[in-house]
């Protein structure tokens, strides 16, 4: 099995399932995110029933994992497939045969979205601990932290940015990952195109309304 | 021959062997009939070049009519020209502008070494067809037709896939230099029909063995490889790779030493 993960087919089978780990925890974050638009004190229950259980060590243990291998995977894959290519073309195609931006910038994306995770985790879980209290149970208010970072436009036009880069990081990642997973073929290649498509627009959208959101209306 | 003539800037690498480091020449193809094809328009520019005493550009033709898979270059970034579903020795110049430039290149790829010009070396492909692209099963007489059924969506998607003609562009095209549109082709058209799935697993352990020692890149999907084949293989055949080599490593079984009973 370990030469399995040596070929360059089991290093995509890897990069494609590690990426749809994240994949999923970026829709179910994003969609537990949205209770910011019921109300402070629903988010912040949300958030404290999530970080009170014990499973929420297991869920960041899998997380972690599954970035190590995706970006440690993204780094060997692109310099051996740097390698393999030698000189580029002097002339970039157009026309027909040029293939989307998207496809062919995965590893700046990464890159880029690796920044804003670590920037991420910064501000949000370790950032500024405020307190609260909703129905007697005493809990960090994160609510209050969104507010603050989102008043500021800097903050809110760089997770505009990241946060487009992260729907065009899924759009190509979650189709080239069934891709590498052997499930393309046939009628289902245009449902996984378009789901993959669908996907990377939905959690951008949803995640890039909260801080614009937060920004207009305070 | 009537019609209209154009006038082209041609901007060729010129490189003397694999290890001369190369570089781009500037060349005019004057008074190129549109219906001319690329390598007719380049044979001429060589006749110009050839009067003068200097060696000709290199490049590799040889049926002229888009079914051998010999020729190939660079134009303009895109292999085998700007036209889709087309080999170079297809591509006409009726494609082309008045006053335009071109510019010209060979394969790019590590194990598609440069042997001179625009021509490069894919004995890489070969090698890839010769670990397992084949049938070794002795299949006897030939049979009545229809003797074996093979349903009709199997034998399209096979002979769809069998119309791979190895001319290189899926390597040349993509930025990973991955060679696996050519090597799914190639293990796709002999699985999908019962001679060829009796050796299926073995088939893509081998041929992806081969295509990795090669040195060639990993697929990104980007779809360059489908976009650029002059035979329109498409990306298909890469996930029913993916999914053969999967099932073949979970599913091998140690080699006995002795053969079967005869």
């Amino acid at each position: 099995m370990f030469g399995f993960l040596g070929t360059t087919v089991g290093k995509k089978y890897l990069m494609g399932i590690t990426g749809l780990i994240w994949a999923g925890f970026v829709l179910a974050h994003m969609a537990g995110n949205m209770l910011i638009f019921v109300s402070h004190d629903a988010y912040n229950a949300y958030g404290h029933a999530l970080t009170s259980g014990k499973i929420i060590y297991v869920a960041e243990l899998v997380l972690v994992l599954a970035l190590i291998t995706h970006v440690f995977m993204a780094i060997s894959l692109t310099k051996n497939n740097r390698e393999a290519k030698g000189q580029k073309y002097a002339v970039a195609a157009k026309g027909a045969k040029r293939v989307s931006l998207a496809s062919r910038t995965m590893a700046i994306q990464g890159s880029l979205i690796l920044v804003f995770v670590i920037l991420h985790l910064i501000t949000f879980k370790y950032g500024q601990h405020y307190e609260t209290n909703v129905n007697g149970v005493p809990m960090r208010d994160l609510a209050k932290l969104m507010e603050e970072v989102f008043q500021q436009p800097g903050y809110v036009v760089w997770y505009v940015v990241a946060l487009i880069l992260l729907g065009f990081h899924l759009k190509h990642g979650v189709g080239s990952t069934f891709q590498s997973l052997g499930l393309m073929e046939g009628t289902y290649r245009n449902v996984w195109a378009k789901l993959s498509v669908g996907y990377g627009i939905i959690v951008a959208l949803g995640f890039i309304s909260q801080p614009l959101y937060l920004f207009l209306t305070l | 021959m009537s019609g209209k003539h154009i006038n082209l800037t041609l901007k060729v690498w010129r490189q003397k062997g694999a290890k001369d480091q190369g570089s781009f020449v500037e060349y005019q193809a004057k008074n190129v009939s549109e219906h001319a094809s690329f390598l007719e328009m380049l044979d001429a520019v060589n006749e110009e070049i050839v009067a003068k005493g200097e060696e000709p550009i290199a490049f590799d033709h040889d049926c002229r009519e888009g079914i051998c898979g010999t020729c190939g270059f660079v134009i303009d970034g895109e292999a085998h020209g700007k036209l889709k579903a087309t080999t170079v020795c297809q591509l006409h110049m009726r494609n082309y502008n008045d006053g335009e430039t071109l510019t010209i290149e060979p394969f790019r790829a590590n194990s598609f070494p440069v042997i001179k010009d625009l021509m490069v070396d894919r004995s890489a492909f070969d090698r890839i067809i010769s670990s397992g692209g084949y049938i070794s099963q002795n299949t006897g007489n030939p049979q009545d037709a229809n003797a074996i059924l093979i349903p009709k969506a199997d034998a399209d998607e096979a002979m769809s896939s069998a119309t791979c003609i190895g001319c290189g562009a899926c390597v040349a095209a993509c930025k990973n230099a991955s060679a696996a549109l050519f090597t799914s082709a190639k293990i796709s058209h002999m699985a999908l029909l019962p001679q060829g799935a009796v050796e299926k697993n073995e088939r893509a352990l081998r041929m992806v063995a081969a295509m990795d020692s090669e040195g060639f890149g990993a697929c990104t999907t980007t779809g360059a490889c489908e976009a650029a084949c002059p035979k329109e293989i498409q990306l298909t055949n890469i996930s029913r790779m993916n999914r053969q080599f999967l099932g073949a490593v979970l599913t091998q079984r140690p080699k006995h030493k002795d053969g079967g009973a005869g």
